[in-house]
């Protein structure tokens, strides 16, 4: 299945948000999601379903202003 | 004491975390300004560089308060998702909200600013809206459930200070018992300095700081400029008049009569 994240194209063997993140090398990260422009909290990710052409954002602390 | 919903800061300077020449420089800056309370982000993270990861090690190695931000977002719906994005990764219902409505001088939608406002102080946030000196944004801010708000000095990054000092002495005027505090534009110490002397409660420093050629120097350069503010403020500044008043008393001056 290929999922757009963070703005790119990637492909994914697992149909679950929170596979599709260890998957893709987010594990034990300190993020948090949105799939299709809604949030996702971290408890219902292994409980999101995930389809192909999904939009998926991945986002973590950064320095603001 | 300054009083931010529940939390209570010593602290009159917040600090950004933008822009420094590297994270120690960062560290060291909000120690130099004694900050207790500083501004963060969410971006995009990358599963191979892990950025955020070492930057939120940094922040809370730091022990200071976080205030996330909605900066970039220019429609409702994405600030009130990146609100409840950093809700969960910041562990915090404060919300620095921004809803830009125009990208050259990163002016707030003051429309779309009440309306995410509105949405999120419903939800439990509390909510620092970034807005402009207009007295009636302002009312509908507080009507939204907000009780901080956040003018702008000047456009963000400009360093112009305080560009509409009659109309941000109206708002102090007109919200007396509501928290202000004068968020952007800021360039020196003397506009903040400026913005506590006319009885603005803190003030927030991003780039001043994070882009002088000594940001550690800056940091505490701001620190005492705030103090200085804070306490002139507090000692009853006199009334400028138009016409000069002699300072010595003339009673027994000499040559006279």
């Amino acid at each position: 299945m290929k999922i757009l994240v963070n703005g790119a194209w990637r492909e994914t063997q697992r149909d679950e948000l929170a596979g599709a993140l260890e998957e893709l090398g987010y594990g034990g990260s300190v993020v948090s999601t949105a799939v299709n422009g809604e949030f996702i909290a971290a408890a219902l990710r292994a409980r999101t379903t995930l389809a192909d052409g999904d939009r998926v954002e991945v986002l973590a602390p950064m320095q603001g202003g | 004491m300054l009083k931010l919903y529940e939390q209570t800061t010593r602290s009159r300077l917040m600090l950004g975390t933008a822009r420094y020449p590297s994270p120690a420089v960062l560290g060291d800056a909000v120690r130099a300004a004694r900050a207790e309370v500083v501004t963060v982000s969410l971006r995009r993270e990358s599963a191979g560089e892990r950025a955020g990861q070492a930057f939120w090690s940094l922040v809370r190695e730091l022990g200071v308060r976080v205030l996330p931000n909605t900066a970039g977002c220019h429609a409702v719906k994405e600030a009130v998702t990146t609100a409840h994005m950093a809700r969960e990764v910041f562990g915090t219902t404060w919300i620095k909200l921004e809803v830009i409505g125009e990208d050259d001088t990163l002016q707030p939608d003051v429309f779309g600013l009440v309306d995410a406002a509105r949405i999120l102080c419903a939800e439990g946030f509390e909510v620092f809206p970034y807005t402009t000196e207009d007295l009636v944004v302002a009312e509908r801010l507080l009507a939204a459930g907000c009780r901080v708000l956040m003018p702008w000095g000047a456009p963000i990054g400009s360093g112009r200070g305080l560009n509409n000092l009659f109309g941000l002495t109206a708002l102090r005027a007109h919200f007396a018992d509501v928290p202000l505090i004068i968020d952007a534009g800021l360039g020196v110490p003397s506009h903040a300095a400026r913005a506590l002397e006319l009885g603005f409660d803190a003030v927030l420093v991003n780039t001043a700081v994070a882009q002088a050629r000594d940001p550690v120097q800056m940091a505490a350069a701001f620190a005492q400029a705030v103090e200085a503010g804070l306490a002139a403020r507090q000692a009853g500044p006199i009334e400028p008049r138009d016409l000069a008043t002699p300072s010595t008393p003339l009673i027994g001056t000499a040559f006279r009569g």
